[in-house]
């Protein structure tokens, strides 16, 4: 019997998303031309059991650019390991060309460009074709949603995710778990799950007061498929009460709660249990700890980082899956059990590059008539932009650098504070800014846009304390996320240094003049996840902002100096 | 407005208690107080490690609330500790010889800081296990 391992190894050529095409300079006619849907869904269907992987979608129905990070720093154990590999370097990891529709998908190199050749990604109805023809190959397959999916655009706002949960429930998902979800409220939440057709699970949602795993979300549910029996437990995000507005779900308690994966890993491998998935929300390197702990899980499948990795990653005996965000990928994985063992598989993190991949005409119409009420919000022109905005990357994003300069401006600001959010798609170069595009970087249900004076010492014990949720060596005490963006103000971080001494040189950038501890600063900012917090919203700032522009332009932010050695 | 420390960490999320004493002196003392907590209930005796098991959260969802329990088996006496505390003795168990050794409760942390079991055993031997618990300011998320 081959081992694991030697699987691993050998499935690492044929799992790789379909490889090279063409350079840069591919017109977008002869990119579609030279990528095909048949291309993209190739697969030798192996074994007797497939699952199917999406994640973080945050609530993008229509297809969308997204560009991944430039930089992505992990530390510890993490350090130079994928997702902490980008650009040039994943490129040469994953034997991938520069300018190929992979390097497109994966990287942010050239990516204005390239995304002249390839056009946008995702798009729930162009999923829902993918996942059809899984289905054709393995009727059974499961749906598996990593969850971020009820949070993220206008109309998920507006209808307080009714939107996406219809449009899901056509792709039939088997089991889901949550993040964002319970920023709709707890009561919001139960209500959509009691009429949801699969389980909605998380073993790490307990019942706050009482301390006990919560009778509202299952642990795991066990299918048969292929003669095998596959269970599947859920995993929430661990930090929601800390990352989020805690006051909007009081009633529940999670963290990582491994002890406790442990237990129900061994309560259903005494069910008969053949192979045991993880569905997680708990980020990259949290799972990448939680698989060297817990013993007996064979597969993660990954949410929370947004990270896109092309193969599985080995931990141990356990094999990690990355699926990317916001519709882009889809990841198909096929497995061999038998004897309660993993025999064999083959995986494809398969790029849902949207020109090329048909729409299935039901999801279309269900999209679009979820659209519809809201149409001409939606379309409304705020403004241009001259730059590329993006968000993702440990540091800062043009989107945000945007949002810093508006909070500034329209809020008489020396300081502006913008979270390292994850989520939010990007705008081209000479893209209108509609009313939809503000609010896929924006939506959330505590939008409000603070203003207040802090002290130089206590603007450093934020920055520090959110370094500490990023670059602390143990994931288990890192959030997910990235760096608080920070507009009117420069500094340095060493990652590598213990909360407390990370940054130095902060400096005001509209006098050069460095950050006094003892003296105080207008700073506003929006997100804040404290109960009562006052302002207009962060969308009606930014909106005015650009409005007043008309066509915003961001400059490379260049006032972070990062020191990874 | 001027806004002060506790009211801009609170701004930022979730409760932390602060305390305004510089960091270096209060360290110092916590630390001094740890270190005379511990050698009041072990008489200076030597401690080992393991043996416990002690449940925490790795980052507290309220650091006003803390959820901590532990497992003892054998335990005649146990003290539960907040290493940084102001005061660092959060309470003290003794169990019966038919007792399983554990219990669980809820504390108060001043900041991020070790919390500490120590358990004199049947025999009168010491050991003792602790685990870090991060209280943050929170916000952001992915």
């Amino acid at each position: 019997m081959i081992s694991r391992r030697d699987f691993l190894q050998a499935s690492v050529a044929a799992s790789a998303i379909y490889s090279a095409y063409g350079v840069s300079n591919l017109s977008r006619a002869a990119a579609q031309q030279s990528l095909t849907q048949d291309q993209l869904l190739d697969f030798k269907t192996t074994g007797n059991v497939t699952l199917i992987h999406v994640t973080d979608i945050h609530a993008q129905m229509k297809p969308i650019y997204f560009r991944e990070p430039e930089i992505n720093l992990g530390v510890g154990e993490a350090l130079g390991q994928p997702p902490h590999v980008t650009g040039q370097d994943f490129l040469k990891m994953f034997n991938m060309a520069p300018g190929s529709a992979d390097a497109y998908a994966l990287t942010y190199n050239d990516f204005s460009t390239l995304a002249k050749s390839y056009g946008k990604m995702g798009g729930l109805d162009r999923v829902a074709t993918v996942i059809n023809a899984i289905r054709a190959d393995r009727p059974d397959a499961l749906l598996l949603d990593g969850g971020d999916t009820w949070h993220g655009s206008y109309t998920c706002l507006k209808t307080e995710g009714q939107d996406m949960v219809n449009v899901m429930n056509l792709l039939k998902p088997d089991a889901m778990t949550f993040h964002w979800e319970f920023t709709l409220g707890s009561d919001r939440v139960r209500d959509i799950i009691e009429g949801l057709p699969f389980k909605a699970m998380g073993q790490n949602i307990y019942d706050k007061e009482w301390d006990e795993p919560s009778e509202d979300f299952a642990d795991y549910e066990i299918f048969e498929r292929g003669g095998a029996k596959i269970a599947v437990i859920g995993q929430a995000f661990p930090y929601m009460p800390i990352a989020n507005p805690g006051w909007m779900f009081p009633e529940y308690s999670f963290g990582i709660r491994d002890q406790r994966m442990q237990e129900m890993v061994d309560e259903v491998r005494a069910k008969g249990a053949d192979l045991v998935v993880c569905l997680s929300h708990n980020g990259f390197d949290v799972d990448r700890a939680m698989a060297a702990k817990v013993k007996g899980i064979d597969i993660i499948l990954t949410g929370h980082t947004h990270d896109a990795i092309p193969e599985p990653v080995l931990v141990g005996e356990t094999m990690l899956i990355a699926s990317g965000s916001n519709g882009k990928f889809v990841t198909r994985l096929d497995l061999d059990v038998r004897d309660g063992r993993l025999m064999g598989f083959n995986h494809k993190l398969i790029p849902i590059f949207s020109d090329v991949i048909e729409a299935d005409k039901t999801v279309a119409a269900a999209i679009d008539a979820e659209r519809a009420p809201y149409k001409a919000e939606l379309e409304e022109v705020l403004g241009h932009t001259d730059s590329l905005l993006y968000r993702r990357g440990n540091f800062n994003g043009t989107w945000d650098d945007l949002i810093c300069n508006a909070l500034i401006d329209e809020r008489e600001a020396d300081i502006a504070l913008s979270p390292g959010f994850r989520w939010g798609p990007s705008l081209m170069p000479g893209d209108a800014i509609t009313r939809e595009d503000l609010f896929n970087a924006t939506s959330m249900s505590y939008p409000n846009a603070y203003r207040s004076e802090m002290t130089g010492e206590t603007i450093k014990l934020i920055l520090e304390d959110v370094a500490d949720n990023l670059f602390n060596p143990d994931p288990y005490y890192q959030q997910g996320g990235d760096m608080v963006r920070v507009g009117g103000m420069g500094y340095q971080i060493d990652v590598n240094k213990p909360q407390g001494s990370r940054l130095t040189n902060m400096t005001l950038l509209k006098t050069g003049e460095s950050i006094d501890p003892n003296k105080t600063y207008v700073v506003a900012g929006w997100a804040s996840v404290r109960e009562g917090t006052e302002g207009p919203a962060i969308w009606d700032v930014v909106e005015s902002y650009i409005k007043r522009k008309g066509t915003v332009h961001v400059d490379p932010n260049k006032s972070v100096k990062v020191i990874t050695g | 407005m001027n806004i002060s420390r506790r009211n801009a960490l609170a701004l930022g999320g979730a409760a932390l208690t602060v305390t305004l004493v510089p960091v270096s002196f209060a360290q110092a003392a916590a630390d001094d107080a740890m270190a005379q907590a511990v050698a009041e209930f072990t008489g200076g005796a030597d401690i080992a490690e393991g043996g416990i098991e002690l449940t925490t959260p790795e980052i507290a969802e309220n650091g006003n609330t803390v959820p901590v329990g532990f497992s003892a088996p054998g335990a005649k006496r146990v003290v539960l500790l907040a290493s940084k505390n102001p005061g660092p003795v959060v309470s003290f168990f003794t169990f019966g010889a038919l007792s399983a050794g554990d219990a669980s409760t809820r504390i108060r942390l001043a900041g991020t800081q070790d919390v500490v079991v120590i358990a004199e055993m049947a025999d009168g031997s010491y050991t003792q296990v602790s685990k870090a618990v991060k209280v943050t300011i929170g916000g952001c998320g992915g």
